[in-house]
């Protein structure tokens, strides 16, 4: 705990974030703070670095510059699966599901490898989680072949099943009906209330407004605004970067 | 399967085959024992290959090259001081598990259809290795006088069979406890999804390296006894790409998710090949391989032991 930024109450804190696929700069020092049970969205146009950035502080890409902190202690150089172990899950924007596995033994896979849930305990555990989710019906189905909403569901119960201080939501409503879409919101306000500090990157507007606290803007590999809900829809900058101008 | 069943089933057969090559309690003939060695080592290079293609889904084109390493390395320690085969075995292991864990540090970063040209490039590098190396024959292979017999089994071959019989319930056995470890979970889920699995805590890199290990250390084991089996080595039998090939179609034939996919299919291609062989010609065994594959490819994409699973599903729903 070498950071201040613990002491402030800081989960996540991304300094100057840099990352570079050969000429094109996809993220360019992007800084932002989470605190610590926090709903935080992240906005931004296609191709505006919301994923890059996820991957960065996922682990999964590496960042040219800048310093990204967990809980005070330096993540740079972390491994994604040392990442998950220290709290941060995330799902992914493309269901990954593990297809020759039931729904259930999805959740098995982090129980074992990024939790201290002993063996006899592990299925309890995760029929819990899938309660949580809603998808305890589901639990003994072959996880390839779910519905949209039933896989987007899963992404959450596997991310939740590493025991996450720290939740990464990538477009988990991405081509879903109004419905579901008020149903994966209501599983992540749910597990806020528990206590889980969450990111969430969306580009349904109505979900991603009414659920943060707190926005960032990306646009281009750059964070153009940040600020409360309201103080987003009204910015210009924003304005700009989503009608031109 | 319970546990103790397996182990009991795996007593019963070394028992049976300790029975047969020692004992002699019913007479064979030599031949079976020449083509039951065959059968077998196929089970433990079909077994060997399934850790890492059929669990991790990393298809190994280099079978071939770890199998002729193992054999080679047979060569080196008998040009050294004689070794016997009980000590040829497990340094053959180890060199092939080191060769593994060295091919996987070169070669995991490639996936799909680059890795398996990778591992292919790799046993043809090392063919041409073995082919400039004098000290075990170069190009022209490598004699190794055996002993005509060899107490308590009578005819050397007998104690071959049964050597190779002990390795694959070896083989099998390892295979079997890694799919139902915590590590073979592991593994499973970087064949389903190499980015996932790493994202739900699982140490990707390290499983990878684990298997890769493993599989090359069987193969090694399977080629160790090869010189004595032949009696001359030389690198085109040695690295000879049939065994590439069958390492992978009796997996694929049996059903590769499992430990039992390899045992089925080397039992059953491995013995309808040596059938074929005295019976029609030896020319014909890639014919046979080519057509059974592509009949399960099409028919039965996940083997035998996916059929099976199936029939049961569908009785008990009936």
């Amino acid at each position: 705990m070498t950071d201040d930024g613990a002491a402030r109450g800081v989960l996540l804190d991304a300094r100057a974030v840099t990352k570079r696929f050969g000429g094109f700069t996809a993220l360019d020092e992007v800084s932002l703070g989470v605190r610590t049970g926090e709903r935080f969205g992240m906005i931004g146009p296609n191709g505006s670095g919301k994923t890059t950035m996820i991957n960065c502080i996922s682990g999964t890409l590496a960042n040219d510059g800048g310093e990204i902190f967990f809980k005070g202690g330096k993540l740079d150089g972390r491994k994604p699966h040392e990442r998950t172990r220290l709290g941060i899950a995330r799902s992914f924007q493309i269901p990954k599901p593990f297809r020759s596995m039931t729904v259930l033994e999805n959740l098995v896979i982090p129980l074992e490898y990024a939790t201290h849930t002993g063996p006899a305990e592990i299925s309890e555990r995760g029929m819990s989680i899938l309660e949580t989710i809603g998808l305890a019906d589901r639990a003994g189905e072959n996880s390839g072949k779910l519905t949209q909403i039933d896989m987007r569901k899963l992404e959450l119960a596997r991310a939740m099943a590493t025991e996450p201080e720290l939740l990464i939501s990538d477009e988990a409503m991405a081509g879903l009906s109004s419905s579901e879409v008020d149903d994966i919101l209501e599983i992540l306000f749910r597990l806020n209330g528990e206590g889980i500090t969450i990111i969430m990157i969306e580009h349904i507007m109505r979900a991603v407004m009414r659920f943060s606290e707190r926005i960032v803007v990306l646009d281009a590999g750059r964070k153009i605004a940040e600020g409360a809900p309201d103080d987003i829809v009204n910015d210009p900058e924003v304005e700009r970067a989503y009608l031109g101008e | 399967m319970k546990l103790s069943s397996f182990w009991l089933w795996a007593a019963v057969i070394a028992l049976l085959g300790a029975a047969l090559t020692i004992f002699d309690i019913v007479p064979v003939n030599a031949f079976v024992y020449f083509a039951g060695y065959v059968v077998l080592q196929y089970v433990v290079l079909a077994t060997a290959w399934n850790i890492m293609g059929g669990y991790m889904g990393y298809v190994n084109f280099g079978t071939a090259g770890f199998f002729a390493v193992g054999a080679y390395t047979s060569v080196v320690l008998y040009n050294l001081f004689k070794a016997p085969l009980l000590l040829m075995i497990p340094v053959s292991g180890i060199v092939c598990g080191l060769l593994g864990l060295a091919m996987g540090y070169l070669t995991l970063r490639l996936r799909g259809v680059f890795f398996a040209i990778a591992t292919l490039a790799l046993a043809i590098v090392l063919e041409t290795l073995v082919i400039n190396w004098d000290y075990v024959g170069g190009a022209t292979g490598a004699y190794i006088l055996r002993d005509r017999e060899i107490a308590p089994f009578g005819d050397y071959i007998e104690f071959l069979f049964f050597t190779m019989l002990l390795l694959a319930i070896f083989a099998v056995g390892v295979a079997r406890w890694i799919e139902r470890s915590k590590a073979g979970r592991g593994i499973a889920a970087i064949r389903d999804d190499e980015e996932a699995a790493e994202c739900a805590g699982v140490p990707t890199l390290k499983l990878k390296l684990v298997a890769t290990t493993v599989s090359g250390f069987l193969m090694g084991v399977a080629g160790a006894p090869f010189v004595l089996y032949v009696g001359f080595v030389e690198p085109s039998s040695a690295f000879n790409l049939v065994y590439a090939v069958n390492s992978i179609a009796m997996p694929m034939i049996g059903g590769a998710t499992t430990w039992v996919g390899p045992l089925i299919g080397a039992l059953l291609l491995g013995t309808v090949q040596q059938v074929a062989t005295v019976t029609i010609s030896s020319e014909l065994n890639l014919l046979i391989v080519g057509v059974l594959l592509v009949f399960f490819v099409i028919a039965a994409p996940e083997g035998i032991v996916g059929l099976v699973r199936k029939w049961r599903r569908s009785g008990d729903d009936g």
